[in-house]
């Protein structure tokens, strides 16, 4: 009798995972990524991985002009609860930003300089891995996309971000932002956001708003994957740094300090 | 069968108004989360998640552990079990379903629910752990369902009955791997980036949830005189022994690598927790609380005629449930959270409309657990 | 007897009551379709009116695929003009005052919309 029972069970089993396998590789069949816009492709060979240097020792410490334009254009809300906080774009001091450099005999200038922060556009990023709906996704030119309307609002994505890049709305953000910009919409409670690249610009051929409303020059914009690409060359004149780059995530944001 | 649930003694109705205003209360706070959004609750852009997931994550721990009443009695013919194995399985069913609401209350747009099933994405493990757990929920639903009409009727159970069981049996031990990966894999989190997580997931499950068992045994025998035996209690005692051993062990390895390592990443999580980071504490006098109690109940557990006496082992089994519900639910979840990838430490406090979802929704999960309990003791004494 | 006038009785209560709409509505005024006015001025609509109709709402949903998740941003309708996949710049560019012109069916007909949740027209910024 008994023997009988076990038997049972590692058939069961057996099918059972038989079943699995099945079920999972006609899953992952059909959730194959939709087509791509021929304006997202050079050439049919190289796809243009969108990315950003940011220069560090140029940026001056008390303006805040990109945080301003990207927020504006955005209908960033600004909410009085720091609870509540969403930004796209931000300042921190470079300890927090690039924890791994060491403090040690650095001076209080060294490690309080407020660095600029924002999402890295992942190439390998854990944040589109993670969503159990597709709602954040990468697009073929490295940007990682938020599709508002299917964002559930679960916020696993923000758990799986290791740089703190991502933000979510607590409650309606309307009452919040100072003026609306119709060109762009608004994003409604219970769901997450974060810097898009300002990908709806560079379809019309527009640097991203932080880019372009830079005094000093701080931020470069280009194409990575493009070796005369202005990004290319100041990334291959002088040493930068990506954030945390020992976690495989492949940041398209370059820093030169 | 569900007419059983509807005869009933004063003690009896008493507890079901309870539960239900508690419920209510619930509700009526849940629809303010819902005109309002989740700003009622604690959470912030750094401690994304809650008390909501927290709840979510220990009680998948609960119906996890049914699996060590349902092994034994079904698998190894250990008849002692047979009392108890159904109390096992509708406690699964009910941890499942306060999981599943737990969820719903946590989620932004809970009106989007659906879009885990319509648009599916089986590189999240959330995608995994949503077909796991209603999976298990289902199996467990339907076997103890089965079971229980086959003996209201007299006759032995369908014959579908076996194969749905013996498949929850490793569904058991699959639904906390996955939940536990969900933590896991992310490797922005340090506290939760360790291979060792689902063991320690699992360890603490099986002393978390047949504790509860215990708890409810005896307290069925105290209140309607259902006894599942002094066998099947001493063996629970024993299985809850054993498994909060290596739950200990395992919060033991984390504590030496992080702490021998010295990589700071690696030791500012549980330094939160334990110990205080940048001054702040909240959570200290929590964790140290279960550590304490956690191990002073082991220790009961060690010694046999203190782990045979009644009121010993009731204290025991208390200590251990509120110590693994604390290092789980409060610890694991919130400290994952802090230091933030910013290397900041933001805090976190639940809202009050936060704590009553909460209780309303474990209220529900009591509701039905004495709803189910009622039809097993009926059946069972007929 | 008794049962029987209770169940006959309690039927025609329970037609009556089930058909208490159809006896207390204003059966004089005939329900009028939302009139809808169209701006002529800047030329036909991105496709028939038949075909709007009929099919907005699933082109709204695959313009917002489209876009969004594919970076495809031009509709090129079936008599060959070529538009931008946009609800604020595209539809709301003619069709400026959306209470007025997508409200009065959607609300006459009570059927939602999360449009305007986040979509902000012009017409409501200013």
């Amino acid at each position: 009798m008994k023997k009988n029972k076990r038997r049972d069970f590692l058939k069961i089993s057996g099918a059972g995972a038989l079943a699995g396998v099945g079920l999972v590789t006609g899953l992952i069949e059909k959730t194959v990524v939709g087509s791509e816009s021929p304006t997202q492709r050079k050439t049919t060979k190289e796809k243009i991985r969108w990315g950003m240097v940011i220069d560090m020792n140029k940026c001056r410490d008390d303006c805040t002009k990109c945080i301003d334009a990207c927020h504006v254009t955005h209908n960033v809300p600004d909410f009085v609860n720091p609870k509540d906080e969403i930004k796209w774009i931000y300042k921190s001091p470079r300890k927090k930003v690039f924890p791994n450099i060491s403090q040690e005999f650095s001076t209080k200038g060294q490690k309080e300089k407020p660095f600029l922060a924002l999402c890295n556009q992942c190439a390998d990023p854990p944040c589109t891995k993670v969503c159990p709906t597709g709602a954040t996704f990468s697009r073929p030119d490295g940007i990682v996309q938020m599709d508002f309307h299917r964002c559930i609002g679960c916020r696993y994505c923000m758990a799986g971000c290791p740089y703190g890049s991502r933000s979510f709305n607590w409650r309606d953000p309307r009452p919040a932002i100072k003026k609306i910009d119709s060109a762009f919409p608004t994003r409604e409670r219970g769901v997450v956001e974060k810097c898009n690249f300002c990908v709806e610009r560079l379809e019309k051929n527009l640097l991203p708003s932080c880019v372009e409303t830079c005094p000093e020059g701080v931020l470069t914009f280009g194409n990575l994957n493009d070796p005369d690409s202005n990004v290319r060359k100041l990334i291959e004149s002088q040493p930068t740094m990506q954030r945390k780059p020992e976690l495989g995530t492949r940041p398209s944001v370059f820093y030169i300090t | 069968m569900l007419e059983n649930a509807l005869k009933g003694g004063r003690s009896y109705w008493v507890l079901v108004s309870v539960l239900l205003v508690i419920f209510l209360l619930g509700v009526l706070a849940y629809s303010r989360q819902l005109s309002e959004g989740l700003t009622i609750t604690g959470m912030s852009r750094d401690v994304s998640w809650g008390i909501y997931i927290a709840q979510f994550t220990f009680l998948v721990g609960v119906a996890a552990s049914a699996v060590m009443v349902v092994l034994p009695y079904y698998l190894h013919d250990y008849k002692e079990f047979g009392k108890v194995v159904l109390l096992g399985e509708f406690l699964a069913v009910s941890s499942i379903i306060m999981c599943l609401m737990f969820i719903l209350a946590d989620m932004g747009k809970p009106e989007r629910a659906l879009y885990v099933i319509l648009h599916p994405h089986p590189k999240s493990i959330m995608f995994w752990d949503m077909l796991s757990l209603t999976g298990y929920l289902v199996l467990n639903l339907f076997s103890a369902w089965g079971v229980l009409t086959a003996e209201s009727k007299g006759v032995s159970p369908p014959i579908w009955v076996k194969p749905v069981i013996y498949l929850s049996i490793p569904w058991a031990v699959s639904i906390h791997t996955v939940t536990a990966f969900l933590y896991s894999g992310l490797p922005g989190r340090h506290l939760w980036l360790t291979a060792v997580l689902a063991p320690r997931f699992l360890a603490s499950a099986f002393t978390a949830g047949p504790a509860l068992l215990i708890l409810l045994a005896l307290l069925l025998r105290r209140t309607v005189g259902y006894d599942v035996g002094a066998k099947a209690i001493a063996k629970l005692a024993m299985i809850i022994t054993y498994a909060a051993l290596i739950h200990f062990f395992l919060v033991g390895m984390e504590f030496f690598t992080a702490f021998y390592s010295n990589i700071p990443s690696h030791i500012h999580g549980l330094e939160y927790l334990f110990f205080g980071l940048d001054g702040k504490s909240n959570l200290v006098p929590f964790l140290r609380i279960s550590f304490i109690l956690g191990l002073l109940s082991l220790l009961i557990l060690l010694i046999p005629t203190l782990r045979h006496s009644t009121p010993w082992l009731a204290a025991a089994s208390a200590g251990l449930f509120v110590s693994i519900w604390i290092d789980k639910g409060i610890g694991l979840i919130l400290g994952g959270f802090v230091p933030s990838p910013m290397e900041e430490v933001v805090e976190y406090i639940p809202g009050f409309l936060e704590v009553c979802i909460t209780l309303g929704i474990w209220a529900f999960g009591f509701l039905l657990l004495t709803v189910f309990y009622k039809m097993v003791v009926s059946v069972k004494r007929i | 007897m008794i049962e029987r006038l209770l169940v006959y009785g309690g039927l025609a209560g329970f037609l009556f009551l089930v058909s208490i709409p159809f006896w207390f509505s204003d059966q004089s005024s005939k329900h009028q379709p939302p009139s809808l006015s169209v701006n002529s001025s800047k030329g036909h609509c991105v496709e028939s009116r038949a075909f709007m109709r009929a099919n907005h709402m699933k082109l709204l949903e695959k313009w917002r695929d489209d876009v969004v998740r594919h970076g495809n941003r031009i509709h090129v309708s079936t008599d060959g003009r070529v538009f931008q996949k946009s609800l604020t710049h595209t539809c709301i560019d003619c069709h400026e005052n959306r209470e007025e012109f997508c409200g009065q069916c959607h609300s006459t007909l009570n059927v939602k919309t999360y449009c305007w949740e986040c979509h902000v027209t012009p017409l409501e910024v200013q």
